[in-house]
């Protein structure tokens, strides 16, 4: 039989994007008794162009910053329908995630919502042309975050968005990446067992907005790892756990090379990141 | 039917109840605050199905278009800035196609920051593509709740049901409310054909290019001026079932059949507006009124047989479009100017805005000034 994914082939994502494989892995664990509520994002532009659509499973997109609230009422609806299996999946972006929908988000998480909230971070608003967002990493260059004479790429660190999350109490929080497509898969299980809110923050590299060949996603996603990051970990019912800690870990210089949006970094500024991701390591012991 | 003597917001939220709707989902604000704690309360007692406290009104108006969009019936509350909050959703809502019924508190907007009522956070949403509701008073406020339910699901347009914010939401009245089992013989459960279902997956909310944008906006329109005749219809057969009726359901015409001149307004204002009119009448004034209950899809043709052959018409409105003609007057003049040979005189009145109050000595005087036959724009 012929592989038929829950996502079709036909959709419009740029060369060797893995946004539409992080898609597919998660629709892969929840199976086709699914609803998708979509945040405005490149995965809406490059799946749903009326009248055509990738999606094989029910799917609803209304804004950029509103999918948990969308959300919170497709499960209220289906529960008052006496509908008590469909999953209802969030797929959005970190733009969405961590800036315009992170009110929405905590409200969602307050009420603990049953919901599994899947976001792809490719660390910037890669839609719109590179602008940079709230899990745009420090130093990283981006339209809205330039190398000028004065200010050098961002001169802030992303938002520790899964902690934030966990800090909402609710049952699962984790961090993933395409790099590690076993453990994302194992990831969206775990969740599907559990009710209330779930979150994954999946990391999925993009090849226009960081600079990179369209056929490295992966290699750099692995490397974000390997370096320490980006790290693999969850929050089951509050506890912490680590699910991959490199030893040793790379120099992040591995990392940054070859991607444009790290190419004006000195190496002081390489040594400073270092520095940061060193003291982030020893905190987790 | 219950006969009991409530404020307005609590006479609303008990509508809504019977209505049975799957889904509230609130955020409070005033003057509609009463509406949302009402309903919280039916669902604490478990009469309604499901309850969802927002951390926001963009968030409230995005979660009614998930439960709808999943298929069930769903209602939110709103007033002032937390509609301007809504406003992206809002549009929303309507473009999906999404029958969703807010009830409004209506309220002035920021800034100055100002918690009373005028009609500037409905109004400013008019080419939103909802149904627009103005009621007159409590009861007008809660039987207006079936109907719009009835019509939104027909037609398959959202509709918001105005009541001004404190004169109706906080004034406390006698009022009839009909019970679930006679709703239910009114308006037949909400089964939409097109849902977010795993068993028959669509995709809704899609995106539209430049060569099929303008089509859907078109359709929407086209859709919204065809509401006009099922409001008609909504309110005739509400009269058939529960004797109460609101004109022909877009128009109320009051003692202007025969008058010279007559003023035009919505919502509360008309009842001091009646009580003016019959003072004049009681003089041998030939003075009229004419109310507009549903602002949009605005009912032109309904308006300019009601004004024609008039000398003079005054428009009184809580609302205002800065820098150009005040909104509701700019539809009536649409109107006027649909009439053959002698066109009644114009005038523009603006008023009551941020709560400022408008007795019946005030429609007196503006009908005074109406009765004169010039053009005039005034603010009250």
């Amino acid at each position: 039989m012929a592989y038929e994914p829950l996502f079709s082939a036909g959709h419009t994502a740029c060369a060797g994007c893995p946004m539409p494989t992080v898609i597919r892995q998660v629709l892969e664990a929840t199976g086709p008794d699914v609803v998708v509520v979509n945040a405005t994002s490149c995965s809406e532009i490059i799946s749903s162009a009326y009248p055509r659509s990738a999606w094989r499973v029910p799917y609803v997109h209304s804004l950029f910053e509103n999918p948990p609230a969308v959300a919170s009422g497709v499960v209220r609806a289906l529960r008052a329908q006496g509908n008590g299996h469909t999953t209802v999946l969030v797929v959005a972006g970190d733009g969405s995630t961590y800036d315009i929908g992170f009110g929405a988000l905590s409200g969602m998480l307050e009420r603990n919502e049953d919901v599994l909230y899947v976001c792809y971070d490719n660390e910037a608003y890669m839609n719109t042309g590179v602008q940079r967002s709230g899990a745009t990493p420090y130093g990283a260059r981006t339209t809205t975050s330039p190398v000028g004479r004065v200010h050098r790429g961002k001169e802030l660190s992303k938002k520790p968005i899964v902690e934030i999350v966990a800090a909402h109490r609710v049952p699962y929080a984790a961090s993933a990446s395409i790099g590690h497509p076993q453990d994302l898969a194992a990831k969206v299980k775990k969740a599907m067992g559990i009710r209330g809110s779930r979150f994954i923050d999946v990391f999925s590299p993009c090849i226009p907005g960081w600079g990179i060949p369209s056929d490295s996603a992966i290699r750099y996603a692995k490397l974000a790892v390997e370096t320490g990051l980006w790290r693999l970990s969850e929050y089951e019912h509050g506890e912490f756990k680590l699910n991959v800690k490199p030893s040793p870990r790379k120099p992040v210089k591995e990392y940054f090379a070859g991607q444009a949006r790290f190419r004006h970094l000195k190496d002081e500024d390489v040594a400073k990141i270092q520095a940061m991701t060193d003291e982030e390591w020893k905190k987790l012991g | 039917m219950a006969r009991k003597t409530v404020e307005g917001s609590f006479a609303v939220a008990e509508a809504v109840r019977n209505c049975e709707p799957d889904v509230a989902a609130c955020y409070p604000i005033t003057p509609s605050t009463h509406v949302a704690e009402e309903l919280a309360n039916y669902y604490a007692d478990g009469e309604l199905k499901e309850y969802i406290t927002t951390e926001s009104e963009l968030s409230s108006m995005s979660a009614c278009i998930g439960a709808s969009a999943a298929g069930s019936r769903t209602v939110t509350v709103t007033s002032g800035q937390g509609f301007a909050l809504m406003h992206e959703a809002v549009y929303c809502a309507a473009g999906m196609r999404l029958p969703i019924v807010m009830i409004v508190g209506n309220r002035a907007l920021s800034a100055p920051l100002n918690i009373w009522g005028d009609w500037q956070d409905a109004v400013t949403e008019r080419d939103s593509g909802w149904i627009q509701f103005y009621c007159e008073n409590s009861q007008e406020a809660l039987d207006t709740v079936p109907q719009a339910y009835k019509v939104a699901e027909a037609t398959l347009l959202p509709a918001m049901v105005c009541m001004d914010g404190f004169y109706i939401t906080h004034a406390v009245e006698p009022v009839e409310i009909p019970g679930k089992e006679e709703i239910r013989k009114y308006l037949p459960p909400f089964n939409p054909k097109v849902r977010l279902d795993p068993d028959n997956p669509v995709s809704m909310g899609e995106y539209a290019l430049p060569s099929h944008y303008q089509q859907f906006r078109q359709d929407l329109h086209e859709d919204l001026l065809a509401a006009e005749k099922i409001v008609r219809d909504a309110n005739g057969g509400y009269a058939a079932q529960f004797g109460r009726s609101y004109g022909d359901g877009t128009i109320e015409e009051y003692k202007s059949g025969d008058a010279d001149y007559v003023f035009v307004s919505m919502g509360s204002i008309c009842g001091n507006a009646k009580e003016a009119v019959d003072a004049l009448r009681a003089k041998g004034e030939k003075a009229g009124l004419v109310r507009i209950r549903l602002f949009r899809p605005f009912p032109y043709d309904a308006l300019a047989k009601a004004l024609s052959g008039k000398k003079s018409v005054g428009v009184f409105e809580k609302s205002y479009d800065l820098g150009a003609l005040a909104p509701l007057c700019s539809d009536v003049s649409a109107s006027i100017a649909l009439l053959k040979g002698d066109r009644p005189a114009l005038s523009s009145f603006i008023g009551g805005l941020g709560g400022k109050d408008v007795t019946v000595a005030h429609v007196s005087e503006m009908l005074a000034k109406i009765k004169q036959g010039k053009t005039l724009t005034e603010w009250i």
